[in-house]
């Protein structure tokens, strides 16, 4: 099942699909995509998210940055590098994203996102996929240039207002046997610019669970951006990016810059 | 509230016991931007219940922090106008496990379950200046740290404009101005309380995990 949330004629409603790609509300109206706004497809909670959990990611951000990236990948792969993310962070499918005028390089991240469906603290691996709801897409943007390392990623590079488009669809754990081998692609301006599957994750979703869980208790609605594969392009203010993720969604997000619209106007 | 984040590294005196090794690797430079972390809603708790202490933790850190609660959504906001989005203030207690290093995001030291007691909100205008208030934190009743607000980087208005700068806050959202240097410690059986001038007090017992079950 596919569940989503989004604003129609000024008011939120619960969604599931219908044919040809509308949207049923819960009170039965069917709907075309245009006609509708949509909302992070549950009521987000925590949000976790990973660095650095592609081995191929971390060797292409190492190309480009300081030695001290090596360490970080070495670092990872013995206990994964996890950060949180604010609730101003979230935006739904077909939103907008600010890019900062002092940006250098900001880039996309497609990644999978797994949803918590019921509480849990030291939640085994063999048992951690029972805890889960479902799967959404998500697009976990960073601005590089903005890194300092104290507690890094900081919040100013991953915290930011709507840097976490989420979506379009909470795609329930039975509709995605395998989490772990599913493609995941994203187009810039209709260009494919990233390409990876999530086989290649250092520290799957379920070891993911078993590690959080283990010192925190997770909850229905918190999130789990699980990391993304490389594939990093700088990314402009009027660039539109969709991500997608095999079997859970295609997640589309545009870039403005600082100020659009324009103050007063 | 959905949101409380903190600022690190924001007393005077907590920069100074770290400026030693902030031109060295991994930091190379001081942090030029506010040292930020949030704590999730697991850490959230009422005052007067057990801080639980997990197994794997032998003592923590009382964060004497005060808590500038959000009024109004504050999104890019002046530091000369900060103060209007201020609904009030809450003692926290940011509790963490000590750390040394600060490289990377600090879930494990800052967001175990229950490591977050607020203190009620007091209004803004009940409070004269929230850059002129005398801290206290105590452990089983002996005064262990004293400090007072006006010893901040940042003050309270300047860090709102300067997290708002790329992160709105919502109305009840929390920003924890930071925790002076020295906060004292605390074990498993202890009783930690934070005073701060008119916001009152806010007292915790501390409780081993297998004492919670």
């Amino acid at each position: 099942m596919r569940t989503g949330r989004v604003v129609h004629g000024g008011a939120v409603h619960g969604t599931t699909t219908a044919p040809d790609g509308r949207v049923r509300l819960a009170d039965g109206r069917v709907l075309d995509e245009a006609e509708v706004q949509w909302l992070p497809p549950f009521e987000v909670r925590t949000i976790f998210a990973l660095a650095l959990n592609y081995g191929d990611h971390a060797a292409e951000l190492a190309a480009k940055s300081s030695a001290e990236q090596a360490g970080f990948l070495q670092a990872q792969r013995s206990e994964p590098i996890v950060f949180l993310k604010a609730a101003n962070t979230l935006v739904g499918h077909g939103g907008l994203t600010r890019r900062p005028a002092d940006a250098d390089f900001m880039h996309y991240e497609c990644e999978l996102a797994v949803v918590m469906g019921r509480e849990g603290r030291r939640i085994a691996r063999a048992h951690a996929l029972d805890h889960v709801a479902g799967y959404p897409v998500a697009n976990d943007y960073a601005i590089r240039n903005f890194l300092e390392p104290y507690y890094r990623p900081n919040l100013r590079v991953k915290s930011r207002d709507a840097c976490t488009a989420l979506g379009p669809w909470l795609v329930s754990r039975d509709e995605v046997p395998d989490p772990m081998s599913l493609a995941l692609s994203t187009h810039v301006n209709g260009a494919l610019v990233q390409e990876g599957n999530t086989r290649d994750m250092i520290h799957d979703v379920a070891s993911l669970i078993e590690y959080l869980s283990g010192f925190m208790t997770l909850g229905p609605g918190d999130v789990i951006l699980t990391g993304t594969p490389k594939g990093s392009v700088d990314v402009k203010a009027g660039d539109e990016v969709v991500c997608a993720v095999e079997g859970v969604g295609r997640l589309v997000n545009r870039l403005v810059d600082d100020w659009t619209p324009a103050p007063g106007g | 509230m959905k949101t409380v984040v903190g600022a690190w590294l924001n007393y005077r005196g907590a920069w100074a016991a770290m400026e030693s090794t902030m031109r060295a690797p991994p930091h190379h430079k001081p942090p030029a931007y506010p040292v930020l972390y949030l704590k999730p809603a697991n850490t959230w708790l009422a005052p007067g219940h057990a801080i639980v202490l997990p197994s794997d933790v032998d003592e923590v850190e009382v964060g004497a922090a005060l808590g500038v609660v959000i009024g109004r959504p504050a999104a890019r906001v002046r530091a000369e106008d900060a103060l209007s989005h201020v609904a009030g203030y809450r003692i926290v207690n940011d509790v963490t496990v000590p750390h040394e290093k600060v490289l990377r995001p600090p879930l494990k030291q800052k967001c175990r379950d229950g490591f977050c007691p607020l203190g009620p909100v007091v209004p803004a205008a009940q409070v004269a200046s929230p850059d002129a208030l005398a801290i206290r934190a105590y452990v089983n009743g002996a005064l262990r740290q004293t400090s007072d607000t006006s010893q901040l980087i940042r003050d309270v208005a300047r860090l709102i404009a300067d997290v708002t700068e790329f992160m709105t806050l919502g109305e009840g959202d929390v920003l924890l101005v930071g925790v002076p240097e020295n906060p004292p410690r605390a074990r498993a059986g202890d009783r930690v309380a934070i005073e701060i001038d008119e916001l009152g007090r806010l007292e915790n017992p501390l409780q081993a995990e297998e004492d919670a079950r």
